[in-house]
């Protein structure tokens, strides 16, 4: 289980993006929004005033003797002075006549009523807004109709409006801005928990399958259930595991201890040499399969330990010395001389179960292939990584096969008659792996194996 | 020595038994935890053989309880697992020593030794014949009290040989007990550790006579 993970885009960039995305949508409609209402509200002002204009002009128009007299005041026209110099253009028709003003405005269309009718018109370019109310006026025989149009440019209107829209984008933009500062904030906050439970499950040790049990949000939930279940079917499946691995062994070897055991009872009591050769061969082949036994077992639970390395600091040169004096008494009856050197301590960060086994496969491969009354050196060494270097005094290793030797079940081709079951290399150089070191096989100049274990 | 086996396996133990008292070792059998408290408490021994899945319960609860007890009687568990945890967990509980099963008996002979050696139990079982005086636990030897330096299998080899001073000891049977059973050496590698022997032995009162056609006897003076 290496750390392959099919990563497909992130919540967090999604969720960011969506909001911030959301709020831009919003702050375009909000300046839209409001840059017009507030140009019609603008526009209304103009064309009140407009209105007024015209009709109080209207108001001054009189009827005298079959003639429109028109006399009107000087406000009429005053008061839509603005700051920006607009200029201001009118005309006063009578029935469909210019009585007075500016011929360049459009003649009124047929007005009815009392109605002021309020259009932008075009005029040489520069759009002006235009007011045009009618009034029929009644002599002693006559009626008339006297139309006014007042029309002014939208100078003062603009500025007003791109001063109110400047404003409107800087709010726009700090609206904006604050949106996105807490779309962040609200992303990592909905975030959090998922985070939270992820370290939750990654700082467990190996061996820790118990449920989650921290407070998650109702909406992973579901999540977490599913992944509670998965660990409770893979903590069961785990001890079943480990269970059927300690009783298949126990079934395995003890009617081997028992056989092995008759065996060397009834050695000591046959005499004839076909009956020793057999009993032998007989030995032989019991250790042969228990050790195979039990290297493919304890085979199977570095497999499933170099997935899970229980990480901690061991002192290797302590962990060589007590798996030396556990093997001593085996090499005495070679009298084999087990000899360690090395500095004070050797502290190196590993699985001690692991670097234990393999350490005690490469010492007993030593031992196996050593003559008797012979030395087996093992030198732990710091600097410049630990390392831990296993010479022989043995036949060494073929040097043509050097390479295979720690493929699985693969065997020396000096290894006949000595009891192997080709996995002792193998576990060593998994456990070297799994901790990121090598397991370095050569021969001595002199004669001899060397096996460098480095981490 | 005396031995407590504790182990449920009756074949197994039988055969155990059978092997131990080959050696001229003296073994009580328990097949269950109770049984095994019962013989602790009444039989003084040297050592106990510990099994660890029994029919009453597991033997490191045993383990536990015998040293929670304050006893010193060195034990040697006898495992049937392979992993190397259950090892560590045994020796932490009290274990002094452990040998796999299925176990070669001259190891778990040599294991016994190397445990009684540490526990400074020397003295069990000390031979004296003539000037010689030989401790089978410590692995000394010393001839009109100069101390002479045995290797392993010399050592083997006159343990074998002193057990039975007269007896004739065929080759192959000596063969068979001081060769392991993958070491590949003819018969006549045993010549060489007689030799030394017989060198070591020069100012003893102990004779090595070879038999031509059958064997080895250890004459005394």
């Amino acid at each position: 289980m290496s750390d392959t993970v099919n990563v497909s885009g992130s919540l967090r960039t999604r969720l960011t993006l969506t909001l911030i995305g959301g709020a831009a949508v919003l702050t375009v409609l909000v300046f839209v929004v409001i840059r017009g209402y507030v140009a019609q509200i603008a526009q209304q002002g103009q064309d009140s005033i407009l209105a007024a204009s015209v009709s109080s002009i209207l108001d001054a128009a009189i009827l005298r003797e079959g003639a429109v007299e028109v006399d009107f005041p000087y406000a009429s026209l005053s008061m839509l002075s603005t700051d920006a110099d607009d200029r201001v253009f009118y005309a006063i028709y009578q029935d469909d006549g210019l009585l007075s003003g500016y011929d360049i405005l459009p003649e009124p269309t047929a007005v009815s009523g009392a109605a002021t009718v309020h259009r932008t018109v075009d005029l040489d370019g520069t759009a002006i807004r235009m007011a045009t109310a009618a009034r029929t006026l009644i002599g002693a025989d006559t009626r008339t109709i006297v139309s006014v149009s007042i029309a002014q440019t939208q100078e003062a209107l603009a500025v007003t409006l791109n001063r109110i829209s400047r404003n409107v984008v800087i709010f726009g933009a700090g609206f904006f801005l604050l949106t996105v500062v807490l779309s962040f904030w609200a992303t990592s906050t909905t975030i959090r928990p998922l985070r939270r439970l992820a370290n939750s499950i990654t700082r467990r040790g190996p061996d820790d399958l118990s449920p989650v049990a921290g407070p998650v949000p109702n909406e992973m939930a579901p999540l977490v259930a599913s992944l509670n279940r998965l660990m409770g079917r893979l903590d069961t499946s785990l001890k079943q595991s480990e269970d059927f691995i300690a009783e298949a062994a126990h079934r395995v070897r003890t009617p081997l201890a028992t056989v092995r055991s008759h065996a060397e009872a009834t050695l000591q009591r046959v005499d004839r040499d076909e009956n020793r050769m057999a009993l032998r061969a007989m030995i032989r082949a019991i250790d042969e399969s228990s050790r195979a036994a039990g290297q493919l077992l304890d085979h199977a639970m570095i497999t499933f330990r170099a997935d899970h390395l229980e990480r901690e600091q061991v002192d290797l040169l302590e962990m060589v010395r007590e798996l030396v004096i556990r093997m001593t008494p085996v090499a005495q009856m070679k009298d084999i001389n087990l000899h360690v050197t090395g500095v004070d301590s050797v502290v190196a960060t590993g699985d001690a179960i692991l670097l234990q086994n393999a350490l005690r496969n490469l010492i007993d491969n030593a031992l196996k292939y050593s003559p008797p009354e012979s030395e087996i050196a093992i030198q732990v060494m710091a600097h410049p990584k630990p390392r831990i270097e296993i010479r022989d005094q043995g036949p060494g290793f073929p040097p043509d096969e050097i390479d295979d030797l720690t493929t699985r079940f693969s065997r020396g081709d000096n290894a006949r008659g000595i009891i192997g079951s080709g996995l002792g290399l193998t576990i060593a150089q998994d456990v070297a792996e799994a901790h990121g070191g090598t397991l370095t096989l050569s021969n001595l100049p002199g004669g001899g194996a060397c096996a460098t274990f480095s981490l | 020595m005396k031995f407590l086996l504790v182990e449920d396996n009756a074949e197994l133990a039988n055969a155990i038994c059978a092997r131990m008292r080959m050696d001229g070792h003296v073994v009580d059998h328990a097949d269950r935890i109770q049984d095994a408290f019962a013989f602790s408490e009444t039989g003084d021994y040297d050592l106990i053989l510990l099994d660890i899945m029994l029919p009453d319960g597991d033997g490191r609860s045993f383990l536990k309880q015998h040293r929670d007890g304050r006893k010193d009687t060195p034990v040697i568990v006898l495992t049937a697992r392979s992993q190397v945890s259950d090892r560590i967990s045994m020796l932490d509980l009290g274990a002094d020593d452990y040998v796999t099963k299925p176990f070669d008996h001259e190891e778990l002979q040599a294991r016994c030794r190397a445990v009684l050696r540490r526990k400074a139990g020397t003295g069990q079982g000390v031979i004296e014949l003539g000037n010689v005086r030989f401790d089978p636990v410590a692995g000394s030897l010393t001839v009109d009290g100069k101390a002479i330096t045995l290797r392993n299998r010399e050592l083997r080899l006159l343990e074998l040989l002193i057990n039975a001073p007269g007896q004739i000891f065929p080759k192959h049977k000596l063969f068979d007990r001081l060769f392991s059973y993958d070491e590949d050496v003819s018969e006549n590698a045993i010549e060489v550790y007689i030799g030394r022997l017989r060198r070591h032995l020069e100012h003893a009162s102990l004779r090595i006579t070879t038999l031509r056609g059958l064997g080895y006897r250890l004459d005394h003076e």
